[in-house]
């Protein structure tokens, strides 16, 4: 995907800082200060993970901290909203692959 | 130490810091996104005046008011627990535990999924979602879609996303179950669609949807209603197609639609394929009120309001003494009545407190009056009965607090 450069109303996105950060093991750019969801996606990437039991492919869906459906790993925390967090530079980031911590979702599966 | 922890900055939480600090109480907003200003961030509509409400320029106000007098305002902070002990606020927080005797709950409002088989597919997103990576994050969601559910948040943001230069190919509906109700009968659909445009003859400027000033429309109901749709800004509304699956490998490639008739019935035999990159889920919108629940807040069920809101009086106090609420955990409306909500939340924590002068009174009143007014000039209405929810929501509050003074209600 690309970014939103020009827009009618909001203007122009100035310039920002570009770091870099690794999604399983590949290294990608991001701007300074925004959530790895936005950075991922800006990638190209949509796939956060897959679900633990089933192995079904897993993005962002509420974008605003509210699902729980964009859970990574990041620099070893496993859990965390891509959603929410800001990417960082050097950031390790892999995508959800560990059994989930079922009594987040109050003991519910995804399905 | 605080005087105040406010839990969300977005409009309700801002003002409320603003109105507190002003009169001289400690305090710290705290929200689990990155920036300040809540869900007033993505929003974009345009006033009848030709003016726009950019959220984005609107939070950056708020944002540096409340700085400027001082407020501490944490970001990427979640709050998971809320616990009373020895009349102080225990507040659980993803950095650690924080005490105040007042609290403000400003945690907004969540939007009801709408589960169509597929929907757990990378590139389906809630609607939501799609207006803040739009407008915020500013990455584009992908090179066309489509959005399922046809409500007054969908199209709004069907116009953020046209602005923004995303192709949205088609709105259709959810197919009808359980969970989509009336959102999947096109005859329901309709119905509400005109009435946000009875109620805010307005939003035809802002959302572009001519269709709806069509009077021929609602005379010849939807069974002319046409099989292309009738355009809102040059995106087809299919009224009469539902959404049955949304199909894909390890990303959404296509969503199957099939025919429906004005019940929100499929017609067999005639389903099709879009294709598409991604898809936005338009469900509607709740009070996020888990926290009221955790403190142990009692609850009413008011439709009109979205959903299940705590018990709270006018001037936003609820039953528990030192909590007090604002903003869209109260009942789903537009950020500017947020803003006034929050006004009034603050005014009532400085009354408590015993901070205000003789006339915080009637600076409460005139805060509350404001909100009336506020109300009455909205130009986006998520319920055209939202009076009638309020003033159920006063009634039970005099029925329940007020006549029968409850012990520990005028503590704290
Ligand atoms: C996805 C979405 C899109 C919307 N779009 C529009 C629109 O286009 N136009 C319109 O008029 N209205 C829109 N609304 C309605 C919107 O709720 C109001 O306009 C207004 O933003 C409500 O203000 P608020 O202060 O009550 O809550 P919000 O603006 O939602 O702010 C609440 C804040 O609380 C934070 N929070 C919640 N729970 C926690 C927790 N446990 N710990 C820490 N922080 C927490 C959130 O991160 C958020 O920043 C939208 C609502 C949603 C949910
Ligand atoms: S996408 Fe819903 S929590 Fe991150």
């Amino acid at each position: 995907m690309t970014r939103i450069i020009d827009h009618p109303v909001l203007g122009r996105l100035e310039n920002r800082n570009v770091i870099s950060f690794q999604f399983d093991g590949n290294s990608y750019q991001a701007y300074d200060g925004e959530s790895i969801a936005a950075a991922l996606l800006a990638n190209g990437i949509r796939k956060l993970r897959v679900h633990e039991e089933s192995g079904s492919p897993r993005g962002f869906y509420c974008n605003i901290g509210h699902c729980m459906e964009c859970r990574v790993t990041v620099n070893d925390h496993s859990n965390v909203r891509a959603c929410l967090t800001v990417v960082e530079n050097d950031m390790i980031i892999q995508s959800g692959k560990q059994l989930p911590n079922l009594l987040k979702k109050g003991g519910q599966s995804n399905e | 130490m605080n005087d105040v922890i406010v839990i969300g900055c977005g409009p309700a939480g801002l003002s409320g810091a603003i109105a507190c600090v002003t009169y001289g109480l400690k305090v710290t907003i705290m929200d689990e996104f990155m920036k300040p200003g809540g869900r007033l961030l993505g929003q974009l509509h345009q006033e009848p005046t030709g003016d726009w409400w950019n959220g984005i320029k609107v939070s950056e106000q708020l944002y540096q008011q409340a700085l400027n007098l001082g407020v501490n305002i944490r970001c990427g902070v979640s709050v998971y627990n809320l616990e009373k002990e020895d009349q102080m606020w225990k507040v659980y927080t993803s950095i650690g535990t924080f005490e105040a005797p007042f609290l403000l709950l400003a945690t907004g409002a969540a939007e009801y999924p709408i589960p169509v088989p597929g929907w757990t597919l990378p590139g389906v997103m809630s609607i939501g979602a799609a207006q803040v990576m739009t407008n915020v994050h500013r990455v584009q969601i992908g090179k066309k879609g489509i959005i399922i559910g046809a409500n007054i948040l969908s199209f709004a943001i069907l116009k953020e996303l046209q602005l923004a230069g995303i192709t949205v190919n088609h709105v259709v509906l959810p197919e009808k179950n359980a969970f989509s109700q009336n959102a999947g009968v096109p005859e329901e659909v309709m119905k509400s669609l005109l009435n946000a445009a009875h109620l805010a003859p307005s939003p035809l400027l802002r959302f572009g949807s001519s269709f709806m000033k069509n009077n021929w429309i609602r005379k010849m109901g939807l069974t002319f209603y046409p099989k292309k749709g009738m355009k809102v800004n040059g995106t087809p509304l299919l009224l009469r197609k539902a959404a049955v699956e949304i199909i894909g490998e390890d990303q959404v490639e296509g969503v199957r639609v099939i025919d429906i008739d004005i019940n929100g019935n499929p017609i067999p035999g005639t389903e099709s394929t879009y294709e598409v990159d991604f898809v936005c889920i338009a469900g509607g919108l709740y009070p996020l009120a888990e926290l009221a629940s955790v403190a142990g807040c009692p609850f009413q069920f008011i439709p009109e309001l979205g959903g299940h809101v705590p018990h709270h009086s006018e001037s936003m106090e609820t039953p528990l003494p030192g909590l007090f609420v604002a903003g869209n955990i109260t009942g789903i409306e537009s950020g500017k009545i947020a803003i006034a909500q929050g006004t009034i939340a603050g005014l009532s924590i400085v009354k408590h407190a015993r901070k205000g002068n003789n006339s915080i009174d009637n600076q409460l009143q005139q805060a509350i009056q404001n909100v009336h007014s506020v109300r009455k000039q909205a130009i986006i209405k998520f319920n055209p009965d939202i009076e009638l929810g309020r003033s159920k929501m006063n009634e039970l509050w005099e029925s329940l607090y007020v006549k029968n003074e409850t012990p520990g209600k005028m503590t704290g």
